[in-house]
């Protein structure tokens, strides 16, 4: 005979304002198998453990029942605890009658406290099936993946080299560096965005432990947590990386003109570029949707010039595929698309712009050497007016969260105008000022007080073109009364959104996202850098708009977890896995076509038929691969697969319990 | 500059305010004030209480002001407000319903916009359609501003935009069925 303890929780009055714990632990005592049953305000606490310690002893306890919340959360604990108490982890159950009851049911005690009743009587009847497990461990591959190679992943990929680790960063873009690569100063010192990037771009690249695969795309993600299979498409880049020596000269004789996304297209760029003067590695690309020489066959003058012949027009896309023990992804956010708001021009009037747009337009490498010129007609503008939340908390065309940074960085471009423009006059419509970060309200009040930017509470209505003006209309709410600026120049603090891709890859890893596409981390609080897939990890805006000093905190944040599971030989495997039995499976293969993991394939075995030796076909599990999802179980037409942990007789029993 | 006394305010309004919710379905707490409505509001100009106005005394419970206010019936209904609410308020249906509960409750303080009002309605009860000239016409004698706009009239007439006599349209009867059911059901009109 099994003898079962029963340990109901109160979670302080999180379960017991919902529940009557005594009562249960009091029901708990007749149902078969249980030789002890408690109740006890904080189960997880030092003292509740104890409890559960002393219990197991002094009751002679083989199996536990431990009635609290999600095992999620507290599963390891408990499982700790019952090794500690020389019990195996496994032959611990956990009813949660707190997401599961208490929560769900906060007005009606009574069935609340019958419903937490049935579901221990359910963990009762499945661990006196539980048998003992032993887990094992496999070796993980000592390498990094960053995906993403802007701030975040710069930081992220340093942190993890630094420690001693290899670690390969993947870049969509011909060059490292990102956003933060096309913003002139930064909030609240204003130094130079380029002159504190670069160096660390330079770092990076001469890493001996890092590796940069730039102008390339993860293509496919298999394995898990110390073993994933990454394949990487290296696009065409045209030119031979190792040949060229970077002189420039293909770039200069280049025919094709064709704007320049870095320059937010203000500028132009050649068809074989490197995408701004700091690039890295710093070597051309060739844009092969508008390289002469792919559209009409003829031309091939970087070919002919280059003294190096690195010029490879035959170059293909190859697909590599490498081992990686953890991921960082730091894919970064795009911009929201303000031509939305048909009332604000954007895209109609050519002096409406983004904050982005500003930022290359302030840049001493920009399209105007860092003299602020309006995009019409190059004039210097007067008149300048920002205009805050376009596209962030708009519930009706745009996005309803605050994008964090704008107030900071409007607040930058104020002040960046009002010096570089003597007679001009900044206003500023926003709704809220929003300043918590170090430094930052000080800034701010800089930005009126001393550099005099006149900050008008309301939400523009409208822009319209009068007389060559541009025509700002708005209330300023605290008068109450309508007004109207005549500008120069209007910039619109844009929503960061999530990228454009960014949904496809959470689905190619396997980790979720928000609704608005940016990915979810494990915890708000407690794990904001993990996602819920063991071994990935988020670092900069691809999990909400953040700013550079933010992105870089949580860059550190996922590389020191990463160099936690790196720093381990060998990594603890879950015993709870299939299992087949070779005597009934009848080789059909339909658990092979489940299989998300591809962790079942078919074998031969030897067999005595009637005095015969014949082969036959059966499933074999991969014990290193399978993470017990019973996909399997549930395909098997002749019940050959079984989940340990979650056999079909466990959660038979568990029905019956509740059933019979 | 007189103190309200929000507690109050707040727990006297409750009543009306929960019948404007219901009236208009609109719910006024989502307002943010950001005032992208009253920028853009064509006829803010005369409105002696911004449309953001309306709606903050509204979420402060002080119903009876708004009701009082001659915003409300200033407002064309031209609905840009309720277009370009990154709230998704609809405001010109909250003025639309406290104008119906003005007009319940007798305070008419735009006296010539009520006119207008009545005398439109009555135009199509009777014709089917509008007959411009009449509602010109009766609009100046009533409101008391018999030469308002008057030197407009030449060029509209030439141009067809009114005419002397009015159009009525094929079948009257039913329209005026419309008008009967509204009144049966308590419509004011």
């Amino acid at each position: 005979m099994k003898r079962v303890g029963v340990f109901i929780c109160h979670c302080g009055t999180n379960i017991a304002q919902a529940v009557d714990c005594e009562k249960v632990a009091q029901n708990a005592q007749a149902f078969p198998g249980v030789a002890f049953s408690t109740d006890y305000k904080y189960m997880c606490a030092e003292p509740g453990q104890d409890l559960i310690k002393k219990a197991i002893s002094e009751h002679r306890l083989d199996r536990v029942v431990v009635a609290s919340c999600s095992p999620r959360m507290h599963e390891p604990t408990f499982r700790k605890c019952l090794e500690r108490a020389g019990l195996n982890p496994y032959l611990l159950e956990m009813a949660n009658i707190r997401e599961h009851c208490a929560w769900v049911h906060p007005d009606d005690k009574e069935r609340a406290t019958l419903k937490a009743t049935e579901l221990v009587r359910m963990a009762v009847a499945k661990v006196i099936q539980n048998e003992p497990l032993d887990r094992s461990t496999i070796p993980i591959t000592k390498r990094a993946l960053v995906i993403g190679g802007g701030i975040a992943g710069i930081q992220a990929a340093l942190d993890i080299a630094n420690a001693g680790h290899l670690v390969d960063i993947v870049e969509k873009e011909p060059s490292i560096g990102g956003r933060m690569a096309q913003i002139d100063k930064t909030f609240p010192t204003l130094d130079c965005s380029a002159c504190i990037l670069t160096p660390k771009m330079v770092e990076v690249a001469n890493h001996p432990n890092v590796r940069l695969i730039t102008y390339s795309e993860v293509e496919k993600v298999e394995g898990y947590v110390g073993n994933f299979e990454v394949t990487i498409r290296q696009k065409a880049r045209s030119v031979d990386l190792s040949a060229c020596t970077g002189c420039g000269l293909c770039t200069e004789k280049c025919p094709t003109k064709v704007p320049s996304e870095f320059e937010m297209e203000m500028m132009n760029r050649k068809a074989i570029y490197t995408p701004f003067p700091q690039a890295i590695p710093n070597k051309p690309v060739i844009d092969r949707e508008n390289c002469r020489y792919f559209k009409t066959g003829k031309c091939g003058v970087c070919q002919k010039l280059c003294p190096a012949q690195a010029v490879d027009f035959t170059q293909e896309d190859q697909l590599v595929t490498e081992r990686y023990g953890a991921i960082v992804v730091a894919t970064g956010f795009d911009l929201f698309d303000d031509s939305v708001y048909g009332e604000y021009g954007y895209g109609r009037y050519k002096d409406v712009i983004t904050g982005l747009h500003f930022e290359r337009l302030v840049n001493a490498s920009g399209p105007t050497m860092g003299k602020i010129k309006r995009p019409s007609d190059g004039q210097e503008p007067k008149n300048v007016v920002f205009i805050k939340c376009v596209g962030s908390r708009d519930e009706a065309k745009g996005k309803a969260y605050c994008s964090k940074t704008c107030c900071m960085y409007t607040a930058k471009h104020a002040t960046l105008v009002r010096e570089k423009i003597k007679d001009s006059n900044v206003y500023v419509f926003y709704m809220d000022v929003r300043t918590p970060g170090k430094g930052y309200e000080e800034f701010y009040t800089r930005t009126t007080d001393q550099y005099g930017a006149k900050y008008l509470r309301g939400r523009v209505s409208k822009i319209y073109e009068k007389g060559g003006k541009l025509i700002v209309r708005g209330e300023d709410t605290l008068l109450g009364r309508q007004i109207e600026i005549e500008a120069d120049m209007v910039v619109l603090a844009t929503a960061m959104v999530a990228k454009e891709n960014a949904a496809e890859l959470a689905q190619m890893i396997g980790f979720s996202y928000d609704q608005d596409n940016f990915y979810t981390e494990a915890h708000p609080k407690l794990a904001p850098v993990e996602t819920h897939t063991a071994g990935v990890f988020l670092a900069g805006a691809c999990q909400g708009p953040k700013d550079i000093p933010d992105s870089v905190a949580q860059a550190s944040a996922a590389a020191v977890k990463v160099c936690g599971l790196l720093s381990k030989e060998r990594m603890e495997t879950e015993p709870t896995i299939s299992i087949v039995n070779e005597a009934i499976c009848a080789g059909c293969g339909m658990c092979v076509t489940v299989c998300p993991y591809k962790a079942i394939e078919l074998k031969f075995i030897q067999e005595r038929v009637d005095g015969k030796v014949i082969n036959r076909r059966v499933a074999s599990v991969n014990s290193g691969l399978c993470q017990g999802c019973g996909a399997c179980t549930v395909a098997c037409r002749s019940a050959a697969l079984n989940l340990k942990h979650f056999t079909n007789e466990q959660i038979l029993a568990e029905v019956d319990a509740l059933c019979l | 500059m007189e103190t309200i006394e929000l507690t109050s305010a707040l727990e006297q309004g409750k009543d009306t305010l929960e019948a404007i919710v219901k009236e208009s379905g609109v719910q006024v707490t989502r307002c943010y004030q950001c005032g992208k409505c009253t920028g853009g509001c064509p006829v803010a100009f005369a409105m002696d209480k911004a449309p953001r106005e309306i709606m903050r005394l509204l979420q402060l419970g002080l119903v009876e002001e708004a009701l009082r206010s001659k915003t409300i019936w200033l407002c064309a209904s031209c609905d840009t407000c309720s277009t370009r609410c990154p709230r998704e308020v609809d405001i010109a249906k909250v003025m639309e319903t406290l104008r119906i509960m003005a007009k319940k409750k007798g305070y008419i303080t735009e006296k010539r916009m009520d006119l207008f009002h009545n005398l439109f309605l009555k135009s199509v009860e009777t014709t089917g359609r509008v007959y411009e000239g009449g509602l010109v016409l009766g609009r100046n004698i009533l409101g008391m501003q018999p030469f308002r706009d008057v030197h407009l009239g030449p060029s509209m007439f030439l141009k067809g935009k009114i005419s002397p006599l009015p159009h009525i349209i094929k079948d009257n009867g039913e329209v005026k069925k419309i008008f009967a059911n509204v009144r049966k059901r308590g419509g004011n009109v």
